[in-house]
């Protein structure tokens, strides 16, 4: 299979722009009679239907959620990066650009990340004019704020809460077309399988999630913005409903599957307290701002710890080791995701953890309380502050930079980070691999295109903090309305189309005869249980460093996981009801399949490179290494009717120059 | 610790029939969350292929908005300023019996067991909670200064989560807190300013259509809020709502 990123020629800053203004479009009395399903409503998906419909396109949403605003967006709660440089620190698109393909370890490819950081730009001014109530400087200008891996400060953000605060904005600019008809919206509706006929996609198959009913709903062209697979993991930081469903089942319909095995696994979240848990909650990269981390140099000191005899606070200075600063002085505490979590792991491994399950280290405030308070102090004209002066006007700034992600570490754990050091551990957190697309985010079925954290285009092998919602709305805003052209400008005399084709007949069939095959089963384990071994599983053997015989071994037990499953679960209740089990038993069915890609991925790809650590290929020092002669390509895996097959799109890089990714 | 607990469950088959309390007994660990006991209660029922309890929820994270339980007689349970998700057992005592709701009110009605339709609160968002700006429209972000106060204050505004356990809260099932959360936010920025008079008539004209009662000053709405939205958003609106029927077109 050749594929083609279809990436124009040119200059690399020149790309986007020229192609822009030369590309097919649709006339505006044609977009009336083009017809688009937008599936997803998170950042990606309601700044897609939402621009789609501004556009006069007659567009339909579907979300499984309640309402649009409830996507897993909303939880980001960092920021968003932006190249305005309004902080006069040298930053520029270029900077954003080489920052993003640097810290994505050289698997992204050049032009599509350019392009995302060319539209960062009118990202924030968009956002600023939806009323997104960014944080501000007191001369009423917008305040930034640095992420791991870059070495300026183009973070925008509102508080902890910005991922809600985007949300919302693109929420009300889908709820106003909603209002205008020019976007129908349809909550508690998932999608369980795409329709393709003669070649194009042209609508899906859905479960009204109230009612059980399943439905037809065709369209001209088909957008997915569905979001990552974190929760093949079980534990992750994903929300619950979190699933791979539409992509995957977009994938079996033969679309490509490009770089399953590059998932992030963040360093900061609240680490696991017990087998009940089904979710890890996220501590903001932006912590790592002011917060130090730490593990007890001596390993008694970290086993008393461990067993509650001494506290984080009762270790002396000098038997701490700050083991980020130590390896990495020249990023320190911000160094890129993956680097963060593979050190962690390293110094738990070692014995030097700091909970009672000695999988946690220290996130530190105390040295930042200390610095704020005696500036804050200076500002008061108080030059001789005690320390207790101190401790309480730098406790005030911290808890203006970062109050609600403290109290909802207390509300979590228990304890007060302000006088304990927080305890964090590395967990699943964001796929960088998704569907494939070509540079118009358009998939190799002809009509599918695929946003956001969906498809695999614009992060590599790992993902910068604050990246996500950027590209979520890049593509959604400022890429989409412009590719979808290219494909629609060659349907304008398409008439509607309609959902009672053979196609559409057939797959609706399929969907409700695999619905009643899990229903019939009736065995002996709830879906959960399930989902819990597959997680286990998956970081066991596909984890923060995986092994060839690891690999293996992880394959025959998804294999094997996988047909226990269609023989022994337990699906209660009938297809006719509301029944949130029955839609976790169709999730985790997919999930199984998707994590053996994942597996076969990283087994074929014997390198490291960002999230992907395999232990073969590692310096002495414990340092990934890469092997650009042989690895340089995105890995995009065809299902192939359960003989998964791979075909290479090799990366071209023509501006940046492949180094060892150090941040020495 | 682990606490044994009674669990009066509201069970409801869907929004046709009526529905009754069912009591459950459940051993939970103190540092579950509510919505994980929960789960652990739904495991148990499941093995003895029993209907599990529908209860809806997802980011758990406090702050999707989607968890929609009433806990003895609380929105989202006793703590201040905390949703459902976040609500942990250790807030609990060995022994006890917890009651478990739905939110109630007039225009929410109930799906199954302890999930709600809530959709009136989006209608009212489209009736005009929203800046009229195309994708590619905007000026510089920084072209318009403004005071960090303000923002600050429309931030806070924002900061709702659209649970709607304020109406859950009201005797009078009133969305005042909600839409005037969102009238506020958008009014304080000057790039909402522009649009107030249509929006805030618009947005009340659904309020009241959708069935939500009115408003009498009795504060449930700021005491349950999650996300401690303040009573003054609601004199805000009503000011602004004075202000659009007798000076505007």
């Amino acid at each position: 299979m050749n594929l083609d990123s279809k990436i124009p020629a040119g200059p690399l800053a020149e790309k986007w722009t020229k192609y822009k203004s030369t590309m097919p479009i649709v006339a505006p009395n044609n977009k009336r009679k083009l017809e688009v399903i937008v599936v997803g409503s998170g950042l990606a998906g309601a700044s897609a239907a939402s621009s789609l419909g501004e556009l006069g396109y007659a567009v339909k949403c579907y979300t499984f959620h309640d309402s649009p605003r409830r996507a897993h967006s909303i939880a980001a709660q960092g920021g968003i990066n932006a190249a305005k440089n309004y902080a006069n620190d040298g930053d520029s698109i270029y900077r954003l650009f080489y920052d993003t393909v640097k810290g994505g370890d050289y698997r992204s490819r050049e032009a599509n990340v350019h392009r995302l950081a060319e539209c960062s730009v009118d990202i924030i001014d968009q956002c600023v004019a939806q009323g997104v109530p960014f944080a501000r400087e007191y001369g009423g200008l917008l305040e930034n704020r640095s992420f791991g891996g870059v070495q300026v400060s183009r973070t925008f953000y509102a508080r902890g809460q910005t991922g809600q605060q985007l949300l919302i904005g693109a929420y009300q600019s889908l709820s106003r077309q909603i209002s205008l008809g020019s976007v129908t919206m349809y909550n508690r509706h998932e999608m369980l399988d795409l329709v393709i006929v003669n070649g194009k996609a042209r609508g899906i198959i859905v479960r009204n999630l109230l009612t059980g009913k399943i439905e037809r709903h065709a369209a001209h062209a088909v957008v997915l913005a569905t979001g990552g697979y974190g929760n093949v993991f079980y534990l992750s930081t994903n929300a619950m409903m979190c699933n791979a469903t539409a992509a995957w089942k977009s994938v079996k319909k033969g679309a490509l599957m490009a770089n399953p095995c590059f998932t992030q696994i963040h360093p900061t979240c609240i680490p696991v307290s017990g087998e009940y848990q089904s979710k890890l909650t996220l501590m903001s990269e932006s912590l790592r701002n002011d917060g130090r981390v730490w593990v007890p140099k001596k390993k008694e000191d970290a086993e008393a710890i461990q067993q509650r005899k001494l506290k984080g606070v009762d270790i002396k200075e000098e038997d701490r080791d700050y083991y980020l600063e130590r390896r990495y002085p020249a990023f320190g505490n911000l160094v890129p995701r993956d680097v963060a979590s593979r050190a962690a792991k390293v110094e738990c491994d070692k014995g030097h953890g700091v909970s009672p399950t000695g999988l946690a280290v220290f996130l530190d405030f105390s040295a930042a309380i200390e610095r704020y308070g005696h500036i804050e102090a200076n500002k008061h004209g108080n030059h001789n502050p005690t320390k207790e002066e101190i401790k309480i006007l730098g406790e005030k700034v911290v808890s203006e930079k970062y109050g609600n992600l403290f109290e909802m570490y207390e509300k979590i754990t228990g304890d007060d980070p302000y006088k304990e050091p927080m305890k964090i551990y590395p967990a699943v957190h964001y796929t960088m691999g998704g569907l494939w697309v070509d540079y118009n985010l358009e998939t190799n079925v002809s009509g599918l295109f695929a946003l956001g954290e969906c498809n695999f285009s614009d992060h590599g092998a790992n993902r910068l903090g604050a990246s996500a919602l950027m590209q979520g709305l890049a593509d959604g805003y400022f890429v989409i309305p412009y590719t979808i052209g290219t494909f629609l400008a060659n349907e304008i005399s398409t008439p509607k189309i309609s959902p009672d084709l053979p196609e559409f007949i057939e797959a609706e069939k399929k969907v409700i005869d695999n619905i009643n095959a899990l229903l019939s089963i009736q065995g002996e384990h709830s879906v959960e249980s399930f989902h819990r071994r597959l997680g286990k599983i998956m970081w066991n053997h596909c984890g923060m460093a995986r092994t060839e015989a690891g690999l293996k071994e992880g394959i025959e037990m998804i294999r094997q996981l996988r047909a226990e499953y269609h023989k022994n679960v337990f699906v209660p209740g009938s297809n006719d009801e509301y029944n949130p089990e029955l839609e976790k038993a169709i999730r985790v069915a997919d999930f199984m399949e998707l994590g053996e890609v994942m597996m076969l991925d990283a087994l074929n790809r014997k390198e490291s490179c960002g999230g992907h650590f395999r232990e073969e290929s590692a310096s002495p020092e414990g340092e990934a290494m890469r092997n650009d002669a042989e690895f340089t390509y995105v890995a995009a895996w065809d299902w192939n009717n359960g003989n998964p097959e791979m075909h290479k799109e090799p990366l071209i890089f023509e501006n940046v120059e492949l180094k060892t990714r150090s941040y020495k | 610790m682990d606490l044994n607990l009674k669990l009066k469950i509201w069970r409801q088959k869907n929004n046709t029939t009526g529905g009754h309390f069912e009591t459950y007994d459940v051993v939970a660990n103190e540092h579950m969350s509510f919505l994980e006991m929960l789960d652990v209660l739904n495991e148990d029922l499941v093995n003895k292929r029993e209907a599990p309890v529908a209860f809806e929820h997802d980011c758990r994270e406090g702050i999707c908005g989607t968890c929609s339980l009433t806990i003895n007689g609380q929105p989202h349970g006793p703590n201040a300023g905390t949703t459902a998700c976040q609500l942990h057992m250790r807030y609990f005592k060995d022994g006890e019996t917890i009651t478990v709701e739905p939110f109630r009110a007039g225009a929410f009605p109930v799906v199954k067991d302890l999930v709600v339709d809530r959709g009136a609160l989006d209608r009212i968002v489209q009736a005009g909670g929203f800046v009229s700006v195309n994708a590619g429209q905007a000026q510089d972000g920084n072209a318009i200064p403004i005071e960090k106060e303000r923002a600050s204050q429309s931030f806070e505004s924002a900061a709702c989560i659209g649970c709607g356990a304020c109406v859950a809260a009201c005797p009078n099932g009133s969305a005042m807190l909600f839409t005037s959360a969102k009238v506020r936010h958008l009014g304080l920025l000057p790039q909402g300013e522009v649009e107030e008079e249509q929006r805030v008539q618009n947005m009340v004209a659904q309020m009241d259509h959708e069935g939500f009662g009115m408003c009498s000053n009795i504060g449930a709405c700021e005491a349950e809020c999650p996300k401690e939205i303040k009573l003054y958003n609601i004199a805000y609106m009503n000011r602004a709502y004075f202000k659009a029927v007798f000076t505007g077109e």
